[in-house]
């Protein structure tokens, strides 16, 4: 019996063979570090690195590859846009559905003298952009909404609270930890102003990569978190004020980023919406074989095209992590069980403290692996009862 | 390259603004070489493109509004 991985939304695996195949290209004849040499090794580490931006830009729609910062991940991405632009007397608006990520932050901004609203989504996890509306003040400075929880795989309208957020000209910041890669992203679309990314999901790359796209002139806003060398301005003692040096210091995990950018390939080569729609329906077959089953509840909304492959459930009298065991032990397969550093998500959707098991498919896996799945819970279930 | 006296080069901020302008003349066909950052111009450790003169207005052209340009220079002291 071979294992079966179900937990994507920590980290996407496998990777596409491309991934591994750039990081040892890098490794093995490039190794240099980039923008910091003129000789053409250290030309072709930053080119990686140039591309890799040029590859992002074409996957969420942005102009300029300049404008994408790239971090270690989205939390980094979270922080520099949520600490380096909210000031003491700033008022924000969030989501009940963020992920600590982005919460943590906010809470952090909140001691500091920031002001915080957060809407309360309904039990699916879906927030109301009317709510968002209504909760506009005066000093409102931003929102900062995730794309889709990384608990329910609830789709948000980002769109709608987009458009919202531009007729009040607010900064409208998107966590798409979740969703870069198996979701449609415009950011001109969507009024996006600051988007922030990981590498390591669906976007394929591996752990240590991410990103934040800033538009064009935010960053005169936007407090850089972490200064140091960045390869330019070598005779200032002070940190470069453009793009993307500004938020860029010390080496880049270049290796990383290699293989980062054969993942966004892969993505764009399969295409989102072939993603999105394999995804979906791996998402509908599980959905509909556990739904019926007795003691299961499912979370999240029933309409498979509104979530990300994102599946929570529980099974009745069971704590998740004892399921979760089950799974990984008798069937080998590897699930993700608790709170998903999600707590407020978890009080949204009634299932604080206890959490949820947690399914989260890729574009690699298969409706065998579903199928496998279904049999699994069916028998841990009726055991049960 | 026979006379150094006919090539300028065009320095940015950062090595990615170089390598931003590299694929625009690319695209465009215009002849560039990426170089590092001569001596006498700058300590810094960056790198540049270099243009033939003859060249020098359309590649600029080019460049205009697309990639933020530090400064042009003689390639030679």
């Amino acid at each position: 019996m071979s294992i079966i991985y179900f937990d994507n939304a920590a980290t996407s695996w496998p990777k596409p063979p491309e991934v591994h195949a750039a990081m040892q290209k890098y490794l093995k004849k490039i190794g240099a570090n980039p923008g910091r040499s003129g000789h053409r090794l250290s030309v072709e580490a930053a080119r990686i690195i140039f591309d890799t931006r040029e590859k992002l830009v074409q996957l969420f729609n942005v102009d300029d590859p300049l404008q994408i910062v790239m971090t270690k991940n989205a939390t980094e991405a979270l922080n520099i846009a949520i600490l380096g632009l909210l000031k003491p007397g700033d008022h924000v608006i969030t989501s009940s559905m963020e992920h600590n990520s982005a919460m943590r932050p906010l809470r952090a901004m909140e001691h500091r003298g920031v002001n915080l609203t957060v809407i309360t989504c309904d039990q699916d996890g879906l927030i109301d952009p009317v709510k968002v509306s209504a909760a506009i003040q005066e000093n409102t400075k931003a929102i900062f909404v995730t794309h889709a929880s990384n608990v329910t795989g609830t789709v948000m309208p980002v769109a709608d609270i987009g458009r919202i957020a531009r007729k009040h000209a607010l900064v409208f910041c998107v966590d798409a930890a979740q969703t870069a890669g198996c979701c449609p992203i415009d950011v001109k679309e969507m009024n996006i102003d600051l988007l922030a990314f990981t590498g390591h999901k669906s976007l394929f790359g591996p752990s240590g990569t991410g990103g934040l796209y800033i538009r064009e002139g935010l960053e005169k806003r936007i407090e850089p978190l972490c200064v140091g060398g960045t390869g330019s301005r070598s005779e200032s003692e002070e940190q470069p004020d453009f793009m993307p040096d500004r938020y860029e210091a010390g080496t880049p995990n270049t290796v990383g980023i290699a293989g980062l950018q054969a993942g966004v390939d892969f993505v764009l080569s399969e295409g989102v919406d072939q993603i999105n729609s394999r995804e979906e329906e791996l998402v509908k077959t599980f959905m509909e074989g556990i739904k019926g089953l007795a003691g299961v509840t499912l979370y999240g909304q029933t309409d498979t095209h509104k979530r990300t492959p994102v599946v929570s459930f529980n099974i009745a009298g069971m704590d998740p992590a004892a399921v979760a065991l089950e799974l990984d032990e008798r069937f080998k397969i590897m699930a993700r069980s608790g709170i998903h550093c999600a707590p407020s998500a978890h009080k949204t959707i009634g299932t604080y403290p206890q959490g949820t098991v947690r399914f989260s498919f890729s574009y690699f896996n298969t409706q065998e692996q579903i199928a496998k799945a279904i049999d699994a819970i069916r028998k841990i279930s009726r055991r049960k009862k | 390259m026979k006379d150094k006296k006919s090539y300028d080069v065009i320095l940015f901020k950062a090595v990615s603004y170089a390598l931003k302008a590299e694929k625009i003349l690319k695209k465009e066909n215009l002849p560039h070489k990426l170089i590092p950052v001569p001596k006498h111009i700058s300590s810094d450790c960056g790198i540049c493109l270099m243009v033939h003169l003859d060249m020098k207005d359309q590649v600029l052209t080019a460049l205009q509004d697309k990639v933020d340009i530090e400064n042009v220079r003689p390639l030679t002291e």
